[in-house]
């Protein structure tokens, strides 16, 4: 005998369960995304020790997809691998930010893209690692300690090329003013957030904004950077409404699986 | 500049350097020259040109296998890749070091390499046109690079000779995933293994050219092999990497694109066909596939680069001690 308490419970344990796969599934498209981007700098960095740099990053954040895809598979229930959830889902089935697929440009514009994903991750994830969720609370605490590491590179760039030459300062003020519409997005908070952060399992985006908002003015106002003053924020990544960018990109990541289904590589 | 001066001025001594003797010593007791030694001038030349080649290779090599980090077909393939790539960016930079300790700047040799005055290894002006591609690079190129690692780490030169102990390390590494990704392709689909077989077919001859000329048309082994730069011979080094990549391929049901390849009992090697030089060097003096590609792909990186350099140049300037 179920009683009618325990079926609540349960209710709302698999209702959890469902909510917690996309808010993990959203996470892990994020660094995906990104990884497949910054992958693209691989021989074309300023330096040997940057080729390094980006690589070393764009692994880590490649990892940490990987970790939050197989768990997303978990959660789901539906036995889907990380493979299968990177390879065969359709641009409007990705959730990842709009800031991520933005194009490489200039060396610029891919460090203000990192620095304001870096300052946000480290504020999540330094959130998540109080999750209720062992699993998350897990992968949190793994990321944590690299999305520091990946902020002082990307802050330590915004002060040189801040602060380094005219040109440094014109491309990388150029870069903030592309970029700046897209951070917004990083704080909505959705139905989802709020029934998993009142469950003690996940976190409030707009909570993190304010320390986020003052970690980024501190090194935007040392490297001599101006905030824009345009309030236009786009959105629509968390819904699987992005931009044009992401289907080109899918498109290459995806080709082979597409081209050769069921096999093993 | 300053270095290029001081060489002249070693040069114009070293006939009757008291170093000499010492030099010679050293390579007599098997011991390794540092680079604070004495050394020859030719020795220090020869080098440079050698370390430098094989940072350049290191570095170039990079475009042809992160031609497929977009396209890898798993994530687990994309991150071993990736690293992989990563790991040759940190060969480069260490080999890159080494020669550094010879008196040449790194941005030196990058510019020698830009206007084609140094060189990388032909293999990598080869294209890189499906996934099994990736596994003949880890397992034909790295494998024949590791031979001729192999015997580098007995070179009588210090700081190479220890570089190499580390690389060979990762390459046997890279070596084995490429031969996974090989045998993995071999037990697919029909499809799979025709990519693999596809593979073999175009980089089979290549990477036995990665050894160099025949030993009677080598112009600086005998030299290398007396100053102990160089410890076996190129034609015996491409035998080792013949004999042990064949039963490789038959292990993998692949067939080696070589009429004349047979196993001789006398010998107790394989018999194998005649390189094609005239490609050998059609693709050295670079009309090979993409020597174009990989030089302009290279070069514009680094102009690409040139205001991020500068701008960390000149903000390292302003604030020496605060960059960390």
């Amino acid at each position: 005998m179920t009683s009618r308490s325990e079926t609540a419970t349960s209710c709302h344990r698999e209702e959890h369960r469902q909510l917690l796969f996309r808010y993990v599934l959203a996470h892990a498209d994020d660094n995906l995304i990104l990884a497949q981007r910054l992958s693209g700098w691989i021989s074309r960095a300023p330096d040997l020790e940057e080729d390094i740099a980006m690589a070393n990053i764009a692994l880590d954040l490649l990892g940490r997809a990987r970790m939050l895809l197989d768990y997303a598979g978990q959660l789901e229930g539906r036995d889907r691998s990380e493979d299968d959830l990177a390879m065969f889902r359709s641009e409007r089935e990705f959730t990842n930010l709009l800031l991520v697929e933005q194009p490489n440009g200039d060396f610029a514009h891919t460090m203000v893209r990192q620095f304001l994903y870096d300052a946000y991750q480290t504020a999540l994830w330094k959130s998540l690692c109080g999750s209720a969720d062992a699993t998350l609370a897990g992968i949190a605490g793994k990321a944590i300690k690299e999305a520091r590491y990946h902020l002082r590179h990307s802050g330590t760039w915004l002060l040189r090329l801040g602060r380094g030459t005219e040109e440094s300062h014109r491309r990388t003020q150029r870069a903030l003013e592309g970029l700046w519409r897209f951070t917004a997005e990083m704080f909505e908070t959705s139905e989802t957030d709020r029934k998993l952060a009142g469950a003690g399992l996940g976190v409030e985006p707009a909570g993190l904004q304010p320390g986020w908002e003052r970690g980024v003015e501190k090194v935007f106002c040392e490297a001599g950077l101006q905030i824009p003053n345009d309030r236009f924020a786009r959105s629509g990544g968390r819904s699987g409404f992005h931009t044009e960018h992401l289907g080109l990109m899918l498109a290459e990541m995806q080709w082979m699986q597409r081209a050769y289904p069921g096999m093993q590589w | 500049m300053a270095n290029e001066r001081s060489f002249v001025t070693i040069s114009v001594v070293s006939a009757q350097h008291p170093g000499r003797a010492r030099f010679e010593a050293l390579l007599a007791a098997e011991e390794k020259v540092e680079p604070a030694d004495w050394m020859p001038e030719g020795y220090r030349k020869t080098l440079i040109r050698q370390i430098a080649q094989h940072a350049h290779s290191e570095v170039i090599g990079m475009q042809p296998e992160g031609n497929w980090i977009s396209r890898a077909p798993t994530l687990k393939r994309k991150a071993i890749l990736m690293a992989k790539v990563q790991d040759e960016a940190g060969h480069g930079l260490y080999l890159y070091s080494a020669a550094e300790t010879l008196g040449i700047t790194r941005d030196e040799m990058v510019r020698l390499l830009h206007e084609g005055k140094q060189k990388y290894s032909s293999i990598f002006n080869y294209p890189t046109l499906s996934w099994a591609d990736i596994g003949c690079i880890g397992w034909l190129v790295d494998g024949a690079a590791i031979t001729n690692q192999v015997m580098l780490t007995r070179c009588s030169f210090g700081p190479y000779a220890r570089g190499m102990v580390r690389i060979c390390k990762e390459e046997s590494f890279h070596q084995r995933q490429g031969f996974q990704i090989m045998e993995t392709l071999c037990r697919g689909s029909a499809e799979q293994r025709e990519m693999a077989q596809d593979g073999l077919g175009r980089w089979w001859w290549p990477s036995l050219m990665m050894f160099g000329p025949h030993d009677s048309d080598s112009t600086h082994s005998d030299q290398s092999m007396a100053w102990k730069i160089k410890r076996v011979s190129n034609d015996d080094l491409r035998q080792q990497f013949v004999d042990m990549t064949v039963p490789q391929a038959d292990y993998l049901g692949l067939t080696v694109p070589d009429p004349e390849l047979r196993w001789n009992p006398e010998r107790g090697h394989y018999d194998f066909g005649e390189i094609d030089w005239d490609e050998f060097w059609a693709v050295v003096r670079g009309n090979g596939p993409m020597n174009r590609e990989r030089i302009a792909h290279k070069r514009a990186a680094w102009y690409d680069g040139a205001w991020v350099r500068k701008a960390a140049s000149a903000y390292a300037a302003r604030h020496t001690g605060q960059v960390g």
